[in-house]
């Protein structure tokens, strides 16, 4: 830790064109950001220039738009089963990948990160084949199975990068003295894991929440609100879009904020930057 | 110390599933290439290469295969040309405020991609914010028409979606590097550039090529913002793909294009993880 500080130290200021780029780079990634939360208050819709009679109405029309929230309350139960599936084999995957060797081990670590990494249209449609050669019917159901699928990948990498960290001794002990495998797990190894799968499941959540690619062609009758709003583009929109997107990114930022809050008082800040930054890495 | 039942308990579930739902579903597409449709609007389940050939036969194909790739490659270039300065600033200057700004940079992602991608026409529009800022300051008359419609526009939000994605690794690698190396440098008479492009650079060269591979592979499936931005010039692989498997109904050869695809971006993450082992110290 001293060596990092005298080190930091020891390096001379940044030049002025570095924080003038990163000072651009962060308008560039928050132009948009703030375009859609300004426009959502907008009397005139979604064009023109500058904004003009500033309203609550959209937020209005919002909240009266069954249409919308029935697409809301389908995405939260797609998001929640995707989330349980993932767990359900994401977990014993990162088990599997840490402890066990079998035949085609190396094959199947690259398979289940595959879907993480491939363009969401391969997915959707290789498993939109699958269901229809076996004749299923697309319903939310489908794409719960292609997000739950697409997110097994989220639940291993986080999970696997948490028992790297265990330490096996207290698993050993356990066995020692008497318990059986069950109740090894259940009362030492998946508490330690408590933080990795919280994580995950958070992260599963909303990735499957704004997912749209795969869900794109498993989709039935019922839409997802990101197939909602993608229906809505397409026929011309107002900012009733920019109202729900706000009110969505307000939402999934105070989860962001409490779930660091819970972090940081078990594990201390700088660790949990680190440890962010080397999962998106692994990614 | 595991006993042979853990171990078949926790591998044969997940292993049973990744089977299931991707093994199976990528041979199904790799049967699917090899058949046709009837004139009745059939699946033939007979084996032929002509889908293949019809991919490199028909100019529309190959020629749209070859521009996604070339806005991929934009979009690769312009991320890790945001990103690469903003994580080296990040991890090397930022001080206290790392953290904090490490959260900023992925905040973005947490905003609907679609409403994003939504966003930048608001901007880039005819009658958008761009363009009457434009004639405001009078640098022109009329609405600037190619900004919205156009690769351009594709390039620019595939860019804004992805340059987070093209900073996380590199950011990842940079703070790895271990900073007694960079001090060392110093103490033996580098200058600041000298450091940079002998010590440091190197060092980070997994982190980029993982960025790039992201930025590429990912911008290179897209076909959102190409059907919402793109225009006519702006259409990209996947939007034949899509087409394929609706309004034009044929799959056999919508599923040789995914293939394609498939094998492009499988041996892209082969060589780019090849190139990563080769580069990294330890």
């Amino acid at each position: 830790m001293e060596l990092l500080v005298s080190g930091d130290s020891a390096l001379v200021r940044p030049p002025r064109w570095l924080l003038l780029h990163a000072f651009a780079v962060f308008a560039f990634l928050y132009l948009p950001i703030v375009v859609l939360i300004i426009y959502s208050f907008n009397g005139e819709g979604v064009g023109g220039f500058p904004p003009r009679n500033l309203t609550l109405d959209w937020y209005r029309i919002l909240f009266a738009d069954s249409a919308i929230w029935d697409s809301v309350i389908n995405s939260l139960e797609v998001a929640f089963a995707a989330m349980v599936i993932a767990l359900v084999f994401g977990v014993p995957a990162a088990l599997a990948l840490d402890r066990a060797e079998f035949p085609g081990k190396a094959l199947f670590r690259r398979l289940v990160l595959l879907p993480l990494i491939l363009p969401g249209i391969i997915t959707g449609l290789s498993l939109l084949m699958l269901f229809n050669i076996t004749g299923t019917k697309l319903s939310l159901l489908t794409i719960v199975l292609g997000h739950g699928t697409a997110l097994i990948s989220v639940a291993t990498t986080e999970v696997f990068a948490g028992l790297r960290k265990l330490d096996r001794a207290q698993e050993e002990a356990s066995l020692d003295l008497g318990a059986n495998y069950w109740q090894t797990f259940w009362r030492v190894t998946l508490p330690n894991l408590k933080l990795p799968i919280v994580g995950a499941a958070l992260l599963i959540f909303t990735l499957s929440m704004d997912e749209i690619a795969v869900s794109f062609f498993l989709i039935g009758r019922d839409n997802t609100l990101p197939l909602e709003i993608w229906g809505r583009l397409r026929r011309g929109i107002t900012p009733e879009i920019n109202a729900v997107s706000t009110i969505i990114f307000v939402f999934s930022l105070v989860t962001i904020v409490v779930w660091y809050r819970l972090r940081e008082r078990t594990e201390g800040g700088a660790e949990v930057s680190a440890e962010l930054a080397e999962t998106a890495g692994d990614r | 110390m595991f006993s042979r039942a853990y171990k078949t308990a926790v591998t044969a579930p997940p292993l049973l599933w990744v089977a299931i739902f991707l093994l199976l579903p990528y041979a199904l597409m790799f049967c699917y290439s090899f058949w046709s449709v009837s004139p009745a609007q059939t699946i033939v389940h007979s084996w032929s290469l002509s889908n293949y050939a019809q991919l490199l036969r028909v100019d529309v194909y190959w020629q749209t295969l070859l521009r996604s790739m070339w806005i991929a490659a934009r979009v690769t270039c312009f991320s890790l040309l945001l990103g690469y300065p903003l994580a080296y600033f990040l991890s090397f200057h930022a001080g206290g405020r790392k953290d904090l700004l490490y959260q900023l940079v992925i905040i973005p992602l947490w905003v609907s991609y679609l409403v994003r991608a939504y966003a930048w026409k608001t901007i880039l529009g005819s009658d958008g914010v761009l363009n009457t800022l434009l004639q405001y300051a009078h640098l022109t008359r009329h609405p600037v028409e190619f900004l919205l419609y156009s690769p351009f526009a594709v390039v620019l939000t595939l860019t804004h979606i992805y340059t987070p994605f093209a900073f996380l690794p590199i950011y990842a690698a940079l703070e790895h590097i271990p900073r007694n190396l960079v001090e060392a440098s110093h103490d033996l008479g580098a200058t600041p550039g000298q450091t940079f492009w002998k010590v440091i650079f190197p060092l980070s060269i997994p982190g980029v090529l993982a960025g790039a591979t992201f930025a590429f592979v990912l911008s290179l499936g897209d076909f959102l913002a190409p059907l919402l931005l793109g225009g006519p010039s702006g259409i990209m692989i996947s939007n034949i793909v899509v087409s394929l498997f609706g309004a034009a109904y044929n799959w056999p050869l919508g599923a040789a294009i995914s293939l394609a695809m498939l094998v492009l971006v499988v041996s892209l993450l082969f060589f780019s993880e090849r190139l990563e082992k080769k580069w990294s110290f330890s």
